[in-house]
């Protein structure tokens, strides 16, 4: 059963200076589940991700062929707003980069930028979104105190508060917890399951476990290509493809 | 054995290389200081030059003070805004592959090397073209182009090391290049842009050569830019070149407060970017 | 306008403007040639540039200008300038890169950039006070007496003023630029490379001769061809101590008057004299046209070594 779709991908070709990255993919990304794309390292997971909110533009010698539908619109059409995009579309990266400024000014950063000036409002949406992030009880009383100074644990978490700030419809989140400890990225995890009510998830991950743990649909990647797709149920118990059982089994990775 | 000996005798002339130049820069600095010291006195930071100043009567060197200050800050607050300007562009703005960016760096490199009477003499048909004397302004326009690529060459190289994953994070909420260029990068890169703009500004300071044409010379303090004004290290060059003795020593006075300020500078600078540093990421 | 809208025009009419800055930025060598040159034209129109540059005789109120004396007074100060200071900056670059401990390195760099930001007019003064004294009262009458017979030596000259003072203060106006590019070129050499020597049991000194310099001789030679282009063009403190005497120098201890120094000396009458405010600005295009072709062979330089080296 095919429950709605806000992100669409059709005939996707990305192409890096030495070779294509991304060959080829079309899919549709289901609304409001978390969706895992999975694949060895190299195979276009991540490239495939940030096509997505057209963060390739900011990488050098990238050529993208294709499109990617947002709400129906091709993403990569000239006479689109990127920046418009991004706020509807966010990013929580693998390494927390909190930008250079107090843990308050990281996360009303985003909302700022896009217009909102009231006080008020903006310290109301700081602290939905540091508690959305779960990270709102251990810093309410430093918000002004400089993000770097925040543990790489809790520094994911202000990334993820700075993310949801913009009130995105979407969140990429790519290898959002390899660089964490373990019971920072548990608690990543968790605010995932939890947001996914709301908002539509798309995450790259190379541990399988977690990919099990989170996904409510799958998709497979290998050499760029997208080798299979579908339910999380139907493709860790019964994949279709050679390649996705074996990558399952653990023989390459 | 060989191998050794040979080494401890490079090792003995490299020493010896180390202790010539440190022994150099001391030397310098001592004679400034034990010529100027005894010949700097309130009078001469307060007043500016009475008349017979020059046959060795009363007056300091307050105009060059002043006039210096004036033009080294003009001129580095307006290399700064076009530096700026163009180190955001150059990192933020378009691809660093492009050939214009290639071009724009050469150009830069080649402007590093230009020798500051040259800016003296293009600032001086400056000057021709638009029909004005040597002034404050001429002054802060030379300076300006000789402080430039300083400036711009200094800030690239700092905003190059703001990490990609800052300029990742701000697009990715949905901010526009000028705006991640102005809240985050300028914020990251700051302690580094005030290093540069304050070595810019002691490098204009200390300049003669580019003034020479441009600012002219007067007794009198800053009052107009397009009057022309006294600077510091042409009051220790007229001065020194007079032959009363008792004029010469103003000149090693003037020297002195030229030296000071310039050392006061670098001092200033590693105070600053320690307070500024504390939001950056590392 | 919507506030998107809005926050996109600002965007895009600040890459426009800051474009066209970079622009200008890149053209501005060009500007201040073509300016140069507009201004020397009148005497170009008249006189030859070859003539100009060959000519040895500099006779403004008779209409006659030739540089080539002071040509010659520059390239010898660099010349002496760059032999004096080339090799005691090689050496304490090797020892800063290779030998200093870190800390050592962290306290003396910031020495030696201090001596990059003291004026020019202070080392000028510097010169006077000291090196020309020294110069006439020690190092003159020791080679008027045993060095009279070379005579690049010949010591004729009592003042004290002159090549080997403005040598000796240019040197180490030059010891900052030579030393820090050339340590920065020799720490570049990949770890890699050290350590094969140095495991086969050579002692540091003789890695350092036998593998860390050579990768490093392009940028060695580029170091010294900046610290060249730097010296060249520097006015006031040689100004100061050459005694600035329109000839051409035969010793070492002969006055001179280089280029800058002509310039910047007789900028006061330039206006008064048919031609000579073109003579003294097509002195300065020369200037300018000579240090940018060393800048430029120092960036040649340094792209063949980066390509070779890949």
């Amino acid at each position: 059963m095919m429950t709605d779709s806000v992100v669409q991908v059709r005939g996707l070709n990305v192409t890096y200076g030495n070779g294509p990255a991304v060959r080829g993919v079309s899919v549709d990304i289901p609304a409001r589940q978390i969706t895992a794309i999975i694949g060895p390292s190299g195979c276009g997971k991540t490239t495939l991700l940030r096509s997505m909110s057209r963060l390739l533009d900011l990488v050098e010698g990238v050529r993208v062929e294709g499109q990617v539908l947002f709400h129906g619109q091709n993403i990569y059409d000239p006479r689109v707003d990127v920046t418009e995009i991004r706020k509807r579309v966010g990013l929580l990266a693998q390494q927390p980069f909190p930008l250079p400024m107090s843990i308050y000014d990281n996360v009303a950063y985003g909302p700022r930028v896009h217009g909102l000036r009231e006080r008020k409002a903006l310290e109301a949406l700081v602290e939905k979104e540091l508690r959305a992030a779960g990270l709102w009880e251990e810093v309410k009383d430093r918000l002004r105190e400089p993000a770097s100074g925040l543990s790489i644990g809790q520094q994911q978490r202000l990334c993820l508060a700075r993310g949801l700030a913009v009130e995105p419809e979407v969140l990429l989140c790519d290898e959002a917890t390899s660089a964490l400890d373990p019971i920072s990225a548990r608690r990543i995890e968790d605010r995932l399951l939890e947001l996914k009510a709301d908002y539509t998830i798309v995450l790259v991950t190379h541990v399988l476990r977690q990919a099990r743990r989170l996904a409510d649909y799958v998709i497979f990647m290998y050499m760029g290509e997208l080798v299979e797709h579908g339910s999380a149920k139907k493709v860790f118990s019964n994949p279709k493809e050679d390649r996705t059982r074996a990558y399952l089994a653990g023989e390459f990775y | 054995m060989g191998k050794h000996l040979e080494e401890r005798v490079m090792l003995g002339l490299m020493i010896g290389s180390m202790v010539l130049v440190i022994g150099s820069l001391l030397l310098i600095l001592a004679t400034v200081l034990v010529k100027g010291l005894p010949a700097l006195n309130l009078a001469m930071l307060t007043q500016v030059p009475k008349g017979g100043y020059y046959l060795g009567k009363e007056g300091g060197i307050l105009n060059a003070i002043a006039g210096s200050l004036a033009m080294a800050s003009g001129a580095t607050a307006l290399s700064f805004v076009l530096g700026l300007g163009v180190a955001l562009y150059l990192q933020l703005f378009v691809r660093q592959s492009s050939r214009f960016a290639h071009l724009v760096r050469l150009a830069l490199d080649v402007l590093w090397g230009v020798p500051s009477i040259v800016y003296g003499a293009f600032g001086f048909t400056l000057l021709l073209l638009l029909k004005m004397r040597a002034s404050l302004l001429g002054g802060i326009i030379a300076l300006a182009l000789l402080e430039l690529p300083i400036m711009v060459r200094g800030m690239e190289e700092v905003m190059g090391m703001v990490p990609f994953g800052l300029k990742e994070a701000s697009s990715a909420l949905g901010a526009t290049r000028l705006e991640t260029a102005l809240r985050v990068f300028v914020r990251q890169a700051a302690p580094g842009i005030v290093t540069v703009i304050l070595l810019a500004f002691g490098r204009g300071i200390g300049d003669a050569a580019s003034v020479l044409f441009t600012a002219g010379y007067t007794d009198r303090m800053p009052s107009s830019l397009l009057r022309p004004v006294a600077s510091l290290p042409l009051a220790v060059f007229f001065q020194l070149g007079t032959p009363l003795p008792e004029v010469q020593q103003r000149a090693y006075a003037a020297a002195l407060v030229l030296v000071v300020i310039v050392l006061g500078i670098s001092l200033l600078t590693r105070l600053l970017v320690r307070r500024l540093s504390r939001y950056v990421v590392r | 306008m919507s506030a998107g809208r809005w926050r996109r025009l600002k965007d895009r009419l600040a890459g426009r403007v800051m474009g066209a800055l970079a622009f200008l930025v890149a053209m501005l060598v060009f500007f201040i040639v073509v300016a140069l040159a507009t201004r020397a034209r009148p005497l170009l129109d008249i006189q030859s540039p070859v003539v100009l540059l060959t000519s040895s005789e500099w006779h403004p109120r008779q209409g006659k200008f030739g540089f080539l004396t002071f040509i010659v007074g520059t390239v010898w100060v660099t010349v002496l300038a760059m032999v004096l200071a080339v090799p005691p900056c090689l050496l304490c670059a090797i020892y800063l890169a290779e030998y200093a401990p870190r800390r050592l390195r962290g306290t003396i760099k910031p020495v030696v950039d201090l001596l990059a930001g003291i004026p020019s007019v202070v080392y000028g003064l510097w010169g006077i006070l000291m090196v020309v004294p020294f110069v006439r009262d020690v190092v003159t009458p020791l080679a008027a007496r045993h060095l009279g017979a070379i005579p690049l030596l010949r010591a004729d000259n009592p003042t004290g003023y002159g090549i080997l003072s403005s040598g000796v203060v240019l040197a180490v106006m030059v010891f900052p630029v030579i030393i820090s590019v050339t340590e920065e070129v020799i720490r570049a050499v990949p770890d890699g490379m050290r350590e094969a020597a140095l495991a086969l049991g050579a002692t540091r000194w003789q890695m350092i001769k036998g593998v860390a310099l050579r990768r490093a001789l392009p940028g060695i030679i580029a170091a010294v061809v900046l610290g060249f282009s730097r010296a060249f063009g520097e006015t006031m403190a040689v100004m100061m101590v050459v005694g600035n005497v329109p000839q051409i120098p035969r010793s070492l201890f002969d006055a001179a008057y280089p280029l800058p120094a002509l310039i910047a000396n007789n900028y006061g009458e330039m206006m008064s004299i048919p031609l000579y405010d073109s003579a003294l600005l097509a002195a300065a295009l020369v200037l300018l046209l000579i240090v940018l072709a060393f800048t430029i062979m120092a960036r040649v330089i340094l792209l063949h070594a980066v390509r070779r080296a890949a």
